[in-house]
């Protein structure tokens, strides 16, 4: 579990310049809340340290050469992306 | 304790491309120059502009500045100021050719010469024959610039303030701008920036409608910081729609769609554009088709539970084109509308794109206001740069490929003109002993508000009376009755409530400070809007029509003026536009046709 300041940090490092990276990371967070393992919030930061197309071509399955130990994560944004 | 206070010769607000082309001019010279910045650097919206920067290079085709600035004129429904045209065409070669020396990878022509792609709008030879001008890195022309701007900044000792929020201006008593106000948002704390000169770089304020491709940190921070201050917004009724937003999601499917023949269909299935363009159908220009499009939701044949959207058809395309043709499109269908567009058509609406109004400025970007009978007086310390502004180059229409050549242009133009005019060897004005008093009562209306709504609520209201109102498809009655709205909405945004007290990082915290420059900027739009009596460029109102006294129901006699509105009081004023280029011959009005 996040803590309050932890999850505040992360949504605001959530907003990106790309729109479609903002909603499928919002609607990541509005469904999981707080409840992100350290394992888990590790790996978003590290996706969501990239560059935005990046992150959108690894969202959006463009790409696969996202960095090393975020599989996990990635499948999550790919499964929050096509699901509505 | 006492307040913090920074203290630098320029300060420049927002970190897309304006700010950085700014910062980077001001730092090269030696001076010492603070970039505040919501997100980190290359997270500015500018990373999502995809088609290329307007440049008559000449590379692929005759082409030189005339006729760019012909387009330009045109494209603007001579509302754009012409002197300012001129300057932004004669600059272009010269500022990709910066670029391109700082490392920008262009694509590039066998011979090695910047690769150009044609774009809607350009022409050569005065409107004869389309021409290749857009200047392009792939489809990521924005990230590329992003990225070259910030390593070009940072070896030039630009300081970065990486998630501070810029809040609000400080003016002396003679009215010069000295400084401004910033939220660390680590620690929730205020700083003063002192500053010889702050420059907005802000962006635009796409989120104040509900469909709306801007990123969601697009809320019109500069717009507010200036509408707060006593600073009149320009042109604000003039927003750019594309047709084929995603409905619910804003997402752009491209125009290629159509180009392949796909059909908008209404709740009947009706392909409704052969009634409106029975030549061209859903080729019909852009602005023509949104303002289709929303009619028909207006009237009731939208589709969907809430009628509220059209239905772009590609199924009789064939799975095999669309995946080799549109598969972005495929992609986008699945992810952002759950929907098959092989097997099923996909909701769309007219959104929001680009703002073309802003901060009004003249060619060196330093605002001006009207004042002693001067409608261009200068703001002694206070420039804007990039899509916050208005210097005004779009007027009521922007051409594809000018926005990334805006912020370029006027970016390193409003540089040059610090350089020149000596800001190094200034000294500071003083700080007013009041400097950030105004900005810690608006915190502590915030911070101390036990009842009230949630910023986020006040903000979706907002949003669905802008869309409903200041859409594509405008009318008179409309209109004012939009006014009333967002009056109204403004009155709820006053007393906005946190469940969340604490300063530390507190996203709600600095939602609310968005919602009050979100706000202003609706207000503009709004009020502007409602006053503007013609039909313009983007600003095409139903009640003002074809007529053989005023074509396309633009009304030159009357209207051919920017507006200007001031928060205080909601008033407006107006401006006459610059029909005088630098140093060539006007381009006269005439009826806007293609």
């Amino acid at each position: 579990m996040l803590t309050d300041l932890q999850l505040s940090r992360l949504r605001w490092r959530c907003r990106r310049g790309f729109l479609e990276n903002d909603i499928v990371l919002t609607r990541l967070l509005d469904r999981r809340g707080a409840g992100f393992s350290d394992i888990e919030h590790e790996q978003l930061l590290t996706l969501i340290a990239l560059d935005d197309n990046d992150l959108w071509d690894i969202i959006a399955g463009r790409k696969n050469d996202f960095p090393a130990n975020t599989s996990e994560m990635v499948s999550t944004l790919r499964d929050t992306l096509s699901t509505h | 304790m006492a307040m913090a206070i920074h203290k630098y010769d320029a300060v420049v607000i927002g970190a897309g491309g304006a700010g950085m082309r700014c910062s980077l001019q001001l730092a090269r010279a030696g001076l010492r120059v603070a970039v505040l910045s919501k997100v980190f650097p290359t997270r500015s919206h500018t990373v999502a502009a995809q088609g290329g920067i307007g440049a008559s290079l000449g590379n692929m085709d005759e082409d030189n500045w005339h006729y760019h600035f012909y387009d330009t004129v045109k494209g603007s429904d001579w509302l754009g100021d012409q002197d300012a045209i001129e300057f932004m065409c004669r600059e272009a070669p010269k500022v990709v050719y910066d670029l391109e020396h700082m490392g920008m990878p262009f694509d590039r022509n066998p011979d090695g010469t910047i690769y150009q792609r044609p774009f809607g709008g350009h022409s050569a030879k005065y409107g004869e024959k389309p021409v290749p001008r857009a200047c392009a890195a792939a489809d990521r022309t924005g990230h590329a610039m992003l990225h070259t701007l910030y390593q070009q900044n940072v070896k030039s000792n630009t300081t970065f303030f990486v998630e501070w929020m810029a809040l609000d201006l400080i003016r002396d008593s003679e009215g010069d701008v000295v400084g401004v106000t910033a939220l660390e948002m680590e620690t929730g704390d205020v700083s003063i920036f002192h500053a010889k000169c702050v420059l907005l770089a802000t962006g635009g304020a796409g989120r104040i409608f509900a469909a709306s491709t801007n990123a969601f940190i697009n809320t019109g921070d500069g717009l507010g910081m200036a509408a707060r201050a006593g600073i009149p917004l320009e042109d604000m009724e003039f927003w750019q729609f594309h047709p084929t937003g995603v409905h619910n999601a804003g997402v752009l499917l491209t125009e290629g769609c159509r180009g392949e023949g796909a059909i908008l269909r209404n709740k009947s299935g009706e392909r409704f554009m052969e009634r409106y363009a029975p030549k061209l159908k859903d080729l019909a220009p852009r602005d023509f088709i949104s303002r289709c499009m929303d009619q028909e939701i207006k009237e009731g044949r939208g589709c969907g539970p809430n009628a509220d959207y059209i239905e772009l058809d590609l199924t009789h395309l064939g799975g095999e084109t669309i995946m080799k043709r549109l598969p972005s499109v495929h992609e986008i269908g699945k992810n952002f509308a759950n929907v098959d567009v092989i097997k099923q058509p996909i909701p769309v609406v007219p959104t929001i794109h680009y703002q073309m109004g802003g901060v009004p400025t003249n060619i060196h970007g330093q605002v001006v206001v009207p004042k002693n009978g001067n409608p261009n007086t200068v703001v002694n310390g206070l420039y804007a740069i990039g899509e916050v502004s208005c210097v005004s180059v779009h007027g009521a229409n922007r051409l594809g490929t000018n926005s990334l050549l805006d912020l370029l242009v006027f970016g390193r133009a409003a540089g040059n003109h610090l350089v020149e005019t000596a800001l190094g060897s200034k000294s500071h004005k003083p700080l007013p002993a009041n400097a950030a008093d105004y900005t810690m009562s608006r915190l502590a209306v915030i911070d101390g508000s036990s009842s009230g709504e949630y910023p986020q609520d006040v903000a979706n209201d907002l949003r669905k009376a802008m869309q409903l109102h200041a859409g594509v498809f405008r009318t008179q009655k409309s209109m004012d009755e939009g006014v009333a709205k967002v009056i109204a909405i403004d009155e709820r945004a006053k007393s906005l409530s946190l469940k969340d007290k604490s300063k530390v990082f507190n996203t709600a915290r600095i939602e609310a400070l968005e919602v009050g420059n979100l706000m202003e900027a609706a207000k503009a739009t709004m009020v502007s809007a409602a006053a503007r009596h013609e039909s313009r460029g983007a600003h095409t109102v139903d009640d003002y029509g074809d007529t053989a006294e005023n074509p396309l129901g633009r009304n030159d006699r009357e209207w051919m003026k920017h507006t200007l509105w001031f928060s205080e009081g909601n008033r407006l004023d107006y401006k006459p536009v610059n029909l005088k280029p630098l140093t060539v011959d006007s381009i006269p009005p005439v009826k806007r046709t293609f």
